[in-house]
């Protein structure tokens, strides 16, 4: 589904991704983790089509992206740091929005069943501004799928939730992510990523360090792992 | 429940024409709902007009025949400030909460983001101008109603829009971002503004059409090639 | 680009004297002039200088262009050297257009076309610089600069034809349409001689420092390279 070979990024003279390979099948659900500034969100916004690789190769979908990038954009469902909703539209109206932006047909249905997954419904009217975090977030992801994407990219989805929020975003993330659903998920918080995914990558220093299957390694071994080859 | 992600029955198989006039009308409805809710925009660019009037009243002494010589000149130095304010607003919405991302995930031509900005720019530009005339008129006694004033006025904000959008694009993306926006328009856009002011003045003070078309045209002419450039390169300045 | 390439030494030696030549030219050969007096002289530098931030800015307009096509970090290199050569020589054409208009005109600065559009285009160019320096990823900074030195150039004739259709005093030099305009002066056979070498000098003075800046450029960028380098490794 995504395959990528010697991804190079720089930041003018700074290089990002350094001859990057990673892969990943239909319906995995792999989680790529790392420290801060070792390229996750840079790598993902490269898959997401809104950056473009200096060098190699990346297929997304069976599509070269920087080229193909707008075949790839209807199957792609992107959650980012920022919320990437409008504070002064209500959920429904941002749900709107993007419905038309997308071209999605019998809007009215597939709004009110978006709402209905991510435990929106009761509060559609109201102003984003007015949301917690929490419900942003939640928000975002809604967003995210309304046009029923099959790839799904997420830039450390959990950033700033607290425990109920983090457990309901959990919820909603495997309900998607079910159904052969394929995910790239960046992420801070080692436990959860070995909760959620089939496949745990550890990016440093702009490549890909370690590639480890969730059934095979515990939690705590994934935690050696990671000071392991993240160690400068 | 069915499956929430059913790829093939929520999308449409468009024409991409029609998805591109969708794309640009949802924008320019995102806009204005937006700006409903809210409706700091309007206020700020009116209140802000109505105090550049007042400061010309009393930085210019203006008595009765003076007054129609230099209206014209007032009216486009204020409509060209208070746009601004417009334009700056217009882009910051996308890059506060990384929307930007969000309208270029979608998978429609860029372009329709250029054209969709810029005609909500120029809605709130034209509603502004629609209520500084009577204004205006008012206060100085002076009669704005004129076709021919509400063409030119027309031809300037849609030169003014054109460029202004894609400038602001790129001012809100720089550090400096609100001091930048004029230094970088205002430079560009005097051959519009003259002739806009020219023009202004010679159908208030009734001059033969003949005398005027020369600065209709230059409008029209401008108009016309920043349109064009501006739709050319938005790509460019939007895109990484 | 190590060492200074010999053809970049001839040039810089070649317009050294062809810039004293020139000097020589305009300010004892040439003839002076009937009606203004000696303080004509700065007439041809004037035009000349004007004539390189007219170049300068189209050039910078064209790489950019390039650039945005290409993606090729030297065009982008390219255009920032230009547009710094056109400030330069801009601000002299307006500085000379000054000078020139005080004694004749009585007055510091006339409001005629062409020096409000060098003005204006100078006003451009600074706004292009501060563009760049508001912006810190090198590739954006490289594309927003193209995009502007575009819209700007662009907006320059337009700017000119405006304000022609609005005033005019400036002398039209080389044959003159417009009867009002004020200290116009026929160039005599010497004059246009003196007039056209130093429009060669200023071409040649722009092209080698171009040349030298672009070196420059060069070089600065292979010490950050050096630099970030030796810090990661």
């Amino acid at each position: 589904m995504i395959k990528v070979r010697h991804l190079v990024k720089t930041f003018g003279p700074k290089p990002v991704l350094r001859g990057l390979d990673f892969h990943v099948v239909q319906g995995e659900f792999v989680a790529l983790l790392g420290p801060n500034g070792a390229g996750k969100t840079t790598f993902l916004r490269i898959l997401a089509t809104l950056s473009r690789p200096k060098m190699g190769e990346v297929i997304v979908a069976g599509h070269h992206l920087p080229s193909e990038a707008a075949a790839v954009r209807r199957r792609l469902g992107v959650v980012s740091h920022q919320p990437l909703l409008y504070g002064d539209l209500s959920a429904e109206q941002n749900l709107r929005f993007y419905s038309w932006m997308y071209g999605i047909g019998d809007l009215e249905r597939r709004m009110d069943e978006v709402l209905h997954l991510v435990g929106l419904y009761p509060r559609r009217r109201d102003l984003v501004r007015e949301f917690s975090r929490g419900m942003q977030q939640r928000l975002a992801i809604g967003r995210a799928i309304l046009h029923g994407p099959d790839i799904l990219l997420f830039d450390e989805p959990h950033t700033g939730l607290d425990q109920e929020a983090a457990a309901m975003l959990d919820g909603v993330l495997r309900e998607i992510a079910s159904a052969g659903r394929t995910v790239v998920m960046t992420s801070h918080d080692i436990s959860r990523a070995a909760d959620l995914a089939d496949r745990v990558d550890i990016l440093s220093k702009g490549v890909i360090t370690a590639s480890e299957s969730t059934d095979s390694l515990d939690s705590l071994q994934l935690a050696e792992l990671y000071r392991s080859v993240t160690r400068v | 429940m069915t499956d929430p992600i059913e790829q093939k029955i929520w999308l449409r198989a468009d024409g991409s024409l029609k998805a591109h006039l969708r794309a640009i009308a949802a924008i320019v409805w995102k806009d204005l709902a937006a700006e409903f809710r809210s409706r700091e925009l309007i206020g700020a660019m009116l209140v802000f007009a109505a105090l550049v009037i007042l400061i010309f009243n009393f930085a210019l002494e203006l008595d009765i025949s003076t007054r129609e010589t230099v209206t014209s000149g007032i009216l486009w130095v204020t409509f060209a400030f208070a746009g601004t304010l417009g334009l700056n607003r217009s882009m910051a919405i996308e890059k506060d909460r990384g929307c930007l991302d969000g309208l270029l995930l979608a998978p429609v031509d860029r372009s329709a983001i250029f054209f969709g900005k810029a005609i909500g720019n120029l809605f709130f530009m034209l509603l502004v101008e629609a209520i500084i005339l009577p204004m205006y008129s008012v206060l100085y006694n002076v009669n704005l109603f004129q076709p021919g004033l509400i063409l030119v006025i027309l031809l300037g904000s849609i030169g003014y829009t054109a460029v202004g959008t894609l400038l602001a694009a790129m001012a809100v993306q720089a550090r400096t971002r609100d001091m930048l926006l004029p230094i970088l328009l205002f430079p560009v856009l005097i051959p519009l503004l003259l002739a806009a002011v020219k023009a202004s003045n010679g159908f208030l003070q009734g001059f033969e059409i003949v005398e005027i078309m020369p600065w209709v045209n230059v409008m029209i002419a401008y108009d016309v090639i920043f349109i064009a450039v501006a739709f050319m390169v938005f790509d460019f300045v939007v895109e990484e | 680009m190590e060492r200074r390439p010999k053809t970049l030494t001839v040039l810089s030696w070649l317009t050294s004297v062809v810039f004293i030549v020139a000097l020589y030219l305009v300010l004892f050969w040439a003839p002076q002039e009937a009606i203004m007096g000696d303080v004509q002289r700065v007439f041809y530098f004037h035009v000349s200088a004007g004539w390189v931030g007219a170049l300068a800015f189209l050039i910078t307009a064209i790489v950019g262009g390039i650039y945005l096509a290409r993606g090729e970090q030297r065009w982008d290199r390219a255009a920032m050297a230009s547009v710094e050569i056109g400030v330069v020589f801009t601000f002299i054409n307006i500085v000379t257009g000054s000078i020139w208009a005080r004694p004749i005109w009585n007055t510091w600065w006339t409001w005629d076309p062409r020096l409000v559009t060098a003005t204006i285009m100078e006003l451009i160019y600074i706004a292009y610089i501060m563009l760049r320096q508001g912006i810190e990823d090198p590739d954006r900074r490289a594309r927003f600069g193209a995009v502007y030195g575009i819209v700007g150039f662009i907006s320059v004739p337009l700017t000119f034809l405006s304000i022609r259709i609005f005033r005019t005093i400036h002398p039209v030099v080389v044959g003159s349409t417009d009867p009002t305009a004020q200290g116009a002066f026929d160039m005599t056979a010497n004059m246009r001689t003196a007039f056209f070498f130093s429009l060669f000098t200023f071409t040649l003075i722009y092209i080698t420092l171009l040349w030298h800046r672009l070196r420059l450029q060069h070089k600065m960028e292979m010490i950050e390279e050096r630099k970030l380098r030796a810090l990661s490794a």
